[in-house]
């Protein structure tokens, strides 16, 4: 009798124990709002499918950095979108890990948790982050991968299924888990302190070009582009919208037209932040300026009319804005405010 | 006995029928909008459709606006407040309906506000509308926007040019440093509407009037830079009076 009720306690035990490990209790993830972002913005989107938690955040974090999800394993999500570089790439387009060239820039990524429409990349064809992170992985020309075979990678790793387990629980890896993974950690990535942001906090004061660049920035009769790229008040610096700017008058790319089917809505591209510039460059969809000097003649002089420009493209009939010179330096000084030193040393966000 | 025994069921089922008088209604406005009578929503954007009494073809491509002070004000003295504005963005069909609960039934007239008054157009202190890059540059006197409409219009030669019929509290910086400023929000009263349970009001925005009456509105002249212009946020403010109407009530 004695020996039975010993055997029952240790089954009992190692029931126990094994229900422990099951029921492994991922610790939430608090994050680290930015103050400035507390007080102007709505509160971020975190899906409730996909709560943030310290493990599903560095999980997703070792997944962005490894090049196991590549079908040459050369490659990481973190090849194209750099930290130093704003979570973007210095170079026009991106090689892949066959070495082919894409057609855009790399998108920034960052306060990606603000995007209330959860609309992504350049032309909107992602509806929420999690599955935007499916996409480039079996691109051909970009990480090229295979998700059965990076599935299988990943469940026979060293590594991987214990951290997999801590935040998803005791279940074969899958791309989804994956996805969910990298979407947490793109949604800690947050930019929040340049100096224009210390500024609204009242802790520093900007230079008499900086402030008037921010006035050229906001004027309806000047630069007027706090109706797309956000304001004081949208420390966003963007609509999150998408939109013609007059880049050209013909389309070879239709951007959101190419998704919707909509020829109103041909040659709309998503409103870039304008965090952290000094990081992301070259600018636009297609990385054609390589310079802000570009950038700001381009919205002076040289916008192109076609049928879906945006109406706020006013002054298209006269080529853009016509800033003077220096107009378009003080702009320029103003821009350079909303640069995050922090961000991009952070090393919560470094490999 | 059998007399008081009927009495009593006779004042339960009076009783019954007082509480099912009184039960309360959920009341959805829903907020539509038409060209004269044509209906304007995401689906007609971009399209060359309007013509305004000026006679200029145009198109709308963005329109978002700002009600607020929104009120049931009933007969009996019962008001009801149920939200402090409502945003509308017809592009991407945000704010398009609004769901009031626990309306005790009764006739009530429906009142609100286009924009925010003075005071409560305080400068960034709603964060969906700053999310939303809805705000006012501080520079013409900060707050927020109580409507934008973005489009095209085709001028007398045919070509294609861009309106943005921005409405502000105006401003009048004409005298440098004394910039003048005149709350342009209005009142809206829809008239009364009978609640007598669950029901959908339909409150709807005819967009030619913008453009129509008092003020024919002449968008070769006055298509653009109008959020600084204070003759022209004066202009708008009387047209907008005509703007708004009740539309269907079905309950």
């Amino acid at each position: 009798m004695r020996y039975i009720i010993s055997l029952l306690v240790l089954v009992l035990f190692c029931s126990c124990s094994s229900k422990q490990q099951d029921d492994y209790v991922p610790v939430p993830y608090t994050l680290n709002m930015p103050p400035i972002f507390e007080q102007k913005l709505a509160p971020p989107f975190i899906p409730s499918d996909n709560p943030l938690t310290a493990e599903g955040v560095a999980l997703g974090k070792k997944l962005f950095f490894d090049p196991i999800l590549s079908g040459t394993r050369t490659q990481a999500c973190a090849h194209c979108h750099r930290p130093q570089d704003g979570f973007s790439h210095a170079f026009q387009f991106s090689e892949g890990a066959n070495g082919d060239l894409g057609t855009r820039n790399s998108m920034p990524l960052f306060n990606n948790a603000w995007n209330y429409n959860e609309l992504f990349t350049w032309d909107g064809k992602e509806f929420r982050l999690e599955n935007q992170a499916f996409e480039p992985v079996t691109n051909s020309i970009e990480m090229n991968g295979n998700w059965t075979t990076i599935e299988q990678l990943l469940n026979t790793h060293d590594d991987y299924p214990e951290l997999f387990r801590k935040v998803f629980g005791n279940q074969r890896i899958d791309s989804t888990m994956v996805v969910k993974a990298i979407a947490q950690f793109q949604r800690i990535l947050i930019s929040g302190n340049s100096k224009f942001d210390r500024y609204l906090l009242g802790e520093t004061t900007l230079t008499p070009q900086e402030l008037n660049g921010f006035n050229v920035f906001m004027a309806e009769n000047k630069g007027d582009c706090f109706h797309c790229h956000g304001s004081d008040n949208n420390p966003l610096w963007t609509d999150n919208d998408f939109h013609n700017n007059g880049l050209d008058a013909t389309f070879t790319d239709l951007g959101l037209g190419g998704v919707t089917g909509d020829p109103n809505d041909n040659g709309k591209f998503k409103t870039p932040t304008l965090r952290n510039l000094v990081f992301t460059s070259p600018y636009m969809h297609d990385g054609r300026f390589a310079t802000l000097e570009e950038v700001i003649d381009f919205y002076s002089e040289g916008l192109q009319n076609s049928p879906t420009i945006d109406p706020l493209m006013k002054n298209v009939k006269q080529g853009g804005a016509q800033l003077s010179t220096s107009d378009k330096a003080d702009l320029k000084a103003f821009l350079l405010t909303l640069t995050d030193f922090d961000f991009i040393r952070n090393p919560d966000f470094n490999k | 006995m059998r007399k008081i025994t009927l009495l009593l069921f006779s004042l339960i089922l009076l009783n019954c029928n007082g509480l099912q008088d009184l039960e309360e209604a959920t009341v959805t406005l829903e907020f539509t909008h038409n060209w004269d009578g044509d209906l304007v929503d995401s689906s007609t954007f971009g399209d060359f459709n309007y013509r305004t009494a000026n006679g200029e073809n145009t198109s709308i491509e963005r329109l978002r606006y700002v009600v607020s002070q929104l009120q049931f004000v009933g007969n009996t003295g019962i008001n009801f407040s149920p939200k402090t504005y409502q945003f509308v963005d017809v592009g991407n069909g945000f704010g398009l309906s609004l769901n009031i609960q626990d309306l005790i039934p009764g006739t009530y007239e429906i009142r609100f506000r286009f924009g925010f008054s003075n005071a409560d157009n305080q400068d960034g202190v709603y964060q969906d509308l700053n999310s939303a890059s809805f705000n006012v540059p501080s520079q013409l006197g900060g707050g927020y926007h109580y409507l934008q409409m973005d489009g095209k219009y085709k001028d007398p030669n045919q070509n294609e040019l861009n309106y943005n019929f921005h409405v502000i509290r105006a401003v009048n910086t004409s005298n440098v440093g004394f910039p003048e400023f005149v709350d342009t929000s209005f009142a809206v009263n829809l008239g009364s509407v009978t609640i007598r349970n669950d029901a959908t009001v339909e409150i709807q925005m005819n967009i030619a009037e913008w453009f129509k009456n008092p003020n024919q509105w002449d968008l070769n002249s006055l298509d653009t830079n109008l959020m600084s212009n204070f003759g022209a946020q004066l202009q708008m403010i009387e047209n907008g009076a005509s703007v708004f109407s009740l539309g269907a009530v079905i309950q």
